[in-house]
């Protein structure tokens, strides 16, 4: 991966000092808050509702296991010995003190990590493919993209206060694990004509108020060009982007008013200026990035050990997670491995610091010493020999990691929400818990296959409800929290926005809603059909109906309604 | 004078060769392109700090229509935007009474270089030749 050099170092630290002194200034009073707001947010820190909120920048998801120890660290000294992973690729503290950051940013940097612009208006986090450089289906590695990218955009003195936030997603692969439609910018890397590379540009996409999906602008970008055509954007998007008003100020909106030919026309015209000077990409740079992301020292393995088909046969139970939570690898003989963050009991993408300590030794021991994010809140252990899988497994078993859920109903994507959150119109763990407490059995989940369950706690979608096969949206009715579902979204190649079926729901209601649909996907089904693939086939109404018609009710459904009802007086 | 003013009376302005312009954040900076060699001052309004335009449209005067004259920020101009206002090319601010002048050019120097091209600098791809300084910084906090 990306190692530093002096003159990485050198900026971060004067960043940590900038910040120090900021934070100094505020304190002292000297620093109006409105003043002191958006050069926090530029350096990941939010007030939030019960404390605040550090975000730490995991640029494209990737960490060195030193970097993972040095996060338990933080969490252990600084918070509450705990941290979230995102949706963004990114790790969130819930606790830090304010007066600490500067600190918190010091240790940081000691292991070339920061909270640089992950939050504010300006370009947060590159994110790609969890599965980048690895996977079977690439057609280039993302990684050296992502790190060009990260560095123009870092620190970028032009686009620090635009109308809105900005987020870029890069992707490498025939299958889009980057959920390139939902960005502000999606760059897909392709090959032109002569085998050389390239970008194909998508703009606008995004969720929130207005979900949108992304327009390709431009087929193809030569490589060389990438930083000036992303300079177009961005000052078009600077220059142009509404600032009257934050729920239309994102690109999306831009595009949409202008029309997609004419925005393109627009960049092109900017780009055509910038063509070929000072911020073209020379080869050189092109292969000095490469060169921290070349294949690890990968043993000639044999593509099927015997020691690995032995303990596929004799325990269910490991066969099982290797079903779910087990990739294949461009590699023969290594697999990739998803450690499931999602456990009944724990918020979706919590990890305490022994675990980290713990993933870290196992990445050390078995990967590489690298780790991944995915941007469902999963963790990712990369380049794992097929051979000690087992042993893998065993120790994720110890660890509470190796719940086999991955693709399934209760790997479900969930935003802090109303817990933690001062955004959130309502709670959303309480809700994810309900729900996999309600679908715990791994038979029936099994059954059901794979399904995506995302839920945000408020319209800002952290969560990315609208593309999950089923979302739910937390909403204020009237002061009190209830709930929006909509079915039928989905990312990646075949992207789609969800539907809303009908009028929201009390929390006491959404396990009796989620059995309601998935027992209509599994009455309807044929053959392999997923759930979203039988909501494709016939629409929403025959969910619809069975959701809200009283018809179906039966008497088990009605004692459980008055079961969850009971429980919910008690709850917290 | 804003820019409209300046438009109205154009040529007389340019034979006295003294007049300025500010911009607006809206404004068009294509407006002044025919004219770019003869204006010795033209300011950028920032009405709102984080209202960015202002960088961007000096980014376009200086690299696209060639501007050499002084650049100057006006309006809620503050220390801790110094820096990269002077990285798109601006070499003079107005900041608000209230602020201390001393205090606030520190700013400009919050960061001693950075990866992108700028008006001050070449991309760090650019600059093969950059020679690190000699070992590390050491862990020292700052």
């Amino acid at each position: 991966m990306y190692r530093y050099d002096a003159f990485d170092h050198r900026l971060v630290r004067e960043r940590v000092a900038q910040f120090r002194d900021q934070t100094r200034r505020f304190l002292a009073g000297e620093l109006a808050e409105d003043d002191f707001r958006p050069l926090r947010l530029q350096n990941g820190l939010y007030i939030q509702k019960h404390a605040p909120m550090l975000r730490i920048s995991i640029p494209y998801g990737l960490l060195a296991s030193r970097q993972l120890r040095a996060l338990a660290s933080i969490a252990r000294s600084y918070d509450r010995g705990y941290g979230h992973f995102t949706t963004r690729q990114n790790l969130q503290l819930n606790w830090p003190r304010l007066e600490d950051v500067p600190d918190i940013l010091a240790e940081l940097a000691d292991v070339d990590m920061h909270a640089i612009q992950t939050s504010g208006n300006c370009v947060r986090n590159i994110t790609t493919d969890h599965f980048a450089g690895v996977a079977h289906d690439k057609i280039a590695d993302p990684r050296p993209y992502c790190e060009l990218v990260r560095q123009w955009a870092a620190l970028n003195p032009e686009f620090a206060y635009l109308p809105r936030k900005f987020k870029i997603a890069v992707a490498g692969a025939d299958n889009d694990r980057a959920a390139l439609l939902i960005h502000d910018v999606g760059l897909a890397l392709v090959r032109g004509d002569a085998g050389e590379i390239g970008f194909r540009v998508a703009v606008g996409g995004g969720l929130g108020r207005t979900p949108i999906l992304g327009h390709v602008i431009r087929e193809f970008l030569p490589r060389a060009e990438i930083l000036n055509y992303l300079d177009a954007i961005l000052r078009t998007y600077n220059r142009f982007g509404r600032r009257d008003n934050k729920w239309k100020a994102r690109i999306k909106i831009l595009v949409k008013e202008r029309g997609v030919a004419e925005f393109a026309r627009a960049v092109e015209d900017e780009w055509r200026h910038w063509e070929g000077g000072e911020g073209t990409v020379p080869e050189a740079e092109f292969d000095r990035l490469a060169a921290f992301f070349t294949d690890p020292a990968y043993a000639k393995l044999t593509a099927d050990d015997a020691g690995y088909r032995a303990a596929l046969a004799d325990n269910r139970a490991f066969e099982r997670w290797v079903g779910r939570n087990v990739h294949p690898h461009k590699v023969a003989g290594y697999a990739i491995v998803t450690l499931s963050l999602k456990r009944i009991g724990v918020p979706p993408g919590d990890v305490t610091s022994a675990q980290m300590d713990a993933i870290a030794d196992l990445a050390d021991a078995y990967s590489f010493g690298e780790i991944g994010v995915s941007h469902e809140q999963n963790l990712v252990l990369r380049d794992v020999p097929q051979a000690r899988l087992f042993d893998v497994w065993t120790r994720l078993r110890a660890l509470g990691l190796a719940t086999p859920n991955i693709g399934l109903l209760t790997d479900i994507v969930c935003c802090p929400g109303g817990d933690f959150c001062s955004l959130a119109n309502a709670k959303s763990i309480p809700i994810a818990d309900a729900i996999a407490r309600r679908f715990d059995d791994l038979d029936d989940l099994h059954d059901i296959g794979e399904l995506d369950l995302n839920m945000s706690g408020c319209m800002n979608a952290c969560g990315q409800h609208h593309i999950g096969h089923i979302g739910i949206l937390g909403v204020d009715k009237n002061g009190a929290e209830f709930y929006q579902v909509t079915i039928g979204g989905a990312q990646g190649n075949d992207a789609a926005l969800g539907k809303v079926i009908g009028p929201s729901f009390a929390a006491s209601e959404m396990p009796d809603v989620i059995e309601r649909l998935i027992e209509t996907y599994l009455e309807l089904r044929h053959d392999d059909e997923r759930f979203v693939d039988v909501v494709r086939r016939l629409g929403i109404e025959p969910f619809k109906e069975r959701v809200y018609g009283t018809t179906h009710s039966s008497s088990r459904d009605r004692r459980r309604l008055v079961d969850a009802a009971a429980r919910a007086g008690t709850d917290r | 004078m804003p820019l409209a003013a300046w438009q109205a009376q154009r040529a007389v302005l340019i034979a006295r060769g003294e007049a300025g312009v500010w911009l607006a954040p809206d404004d068009d900076p294509a407006a002044l392109a025919d004219d770019i060699e003869r204006l010795p001052l033209i300011a950028i309004e920032f009405p709102q700090f984080n209202d960015g335009r202002g960088y961007s449209l000096a980014r376009l005067l200086r690299h696209r229509y060639g501007f050499r004259g002084e650049l100057r920020a006006i309006g809620d101009v503050q220390r801790d935007q110094l820096y990269y206002l002077g990285q798109c090319g601006f070499d003079a601010f107005a900041l608000p009474d209230t602020r201390s002048a001393a205090d606030a050019l520190a700013g400009l120097r919050d960061f001693s270089d950075g990866y992108q091209a700028t008006a001050q600098r070449r991309a760090r791809f650019a600059r093969p030749d950059l020679v690190e300084p000699p070992g590390d910084l050491g862990c020292v906090r700052v």
